[in-house]
């Protein structure tokens, strides 16, 4: 039962690279990533129920936390540029 | 697992399921943002709420329960910063957009 649910996720994680790979411009790549770092952290928290290997969930977090510090700092890149020229 | 923690984790799946089809399928970043931060943010607490009925209030039921505020409010802040500035370094909106408010307030 959970390992249907943990391939689909897996699933979709590859599909957002397609995404990646295609996207016309910087921010639909970012947007892509960032959705497969939400996507990952649950993947982490199904590995939990999965393996019983309880550390996974602060993987998690921390990818959460990284994930969000990644967009907002490219949000601030976006944005600066057009006030510079 | 009880038959509740099995419900929020089909929820959760299905959500995200539909997210990643939008983040594909849509014409835009507006419209793709739109769509993938809302339905992978549900899903995502949906299943880090399964995590926690699954497992009580142990250290990890209640890590899962913090995840759940942290990944709303960091999805949200993020989503609405990276679509600000992309609106601001230019990006064109899809040609069947309707109606654009936000120029006007930026006049």
């Amino acid at each position: 039962m959970i390992a249907i649910f943990l391939y689909i996720l897996i699933g979709l994680s590859f599909l957002c690279f397609i995404r990646v790979l295609y996207g016309p411009t910087m921010a639909d790549r970012m947007v892509a990533i960032d959705i497969f770092g939400t996507i990952v952290a649950g993947i982490c928290a199904l590995l939990v129920i999965k393996t019983g290997r309880l550390f996974l969930i602060d993987v998690a977090i921390a990818w959460i936390i990284l994930s969000f510090i990644g967009t907002i700092a490219l949000a601030k890149y976006l944005t600066r540029k057009k006030l510079d020229e | 697992m009880n038959s509740i923690s099995i419900a929020l984790l089909v929820i959760g799946v299905t959500f995200d399921l539909f997210g990643c089809i939008g983040l594909l399928r849509l014409p835009d970043i507006y419209n793709r943002l739109q769509s993938a931060t809302k339905c992978v943010t549900l899903g995502t607490c949906s299943i880090m709420l399964a995590l926690f009925l699954h497992y009580g209030f142990t250290a990890v039921g209640i890590k899962a329960l913090i995840a759940i505020p942290l990944l709303f409010f960091a999805s949200t802040v993020g989503a609405h910063a990276l679509i600000r500035g992309s609106y601001k370094f230019g990006i064109k909106l899809t040609d069947k957009t309707v109606i654009d408010d936000y120029k006007e307030v930026e006049k």
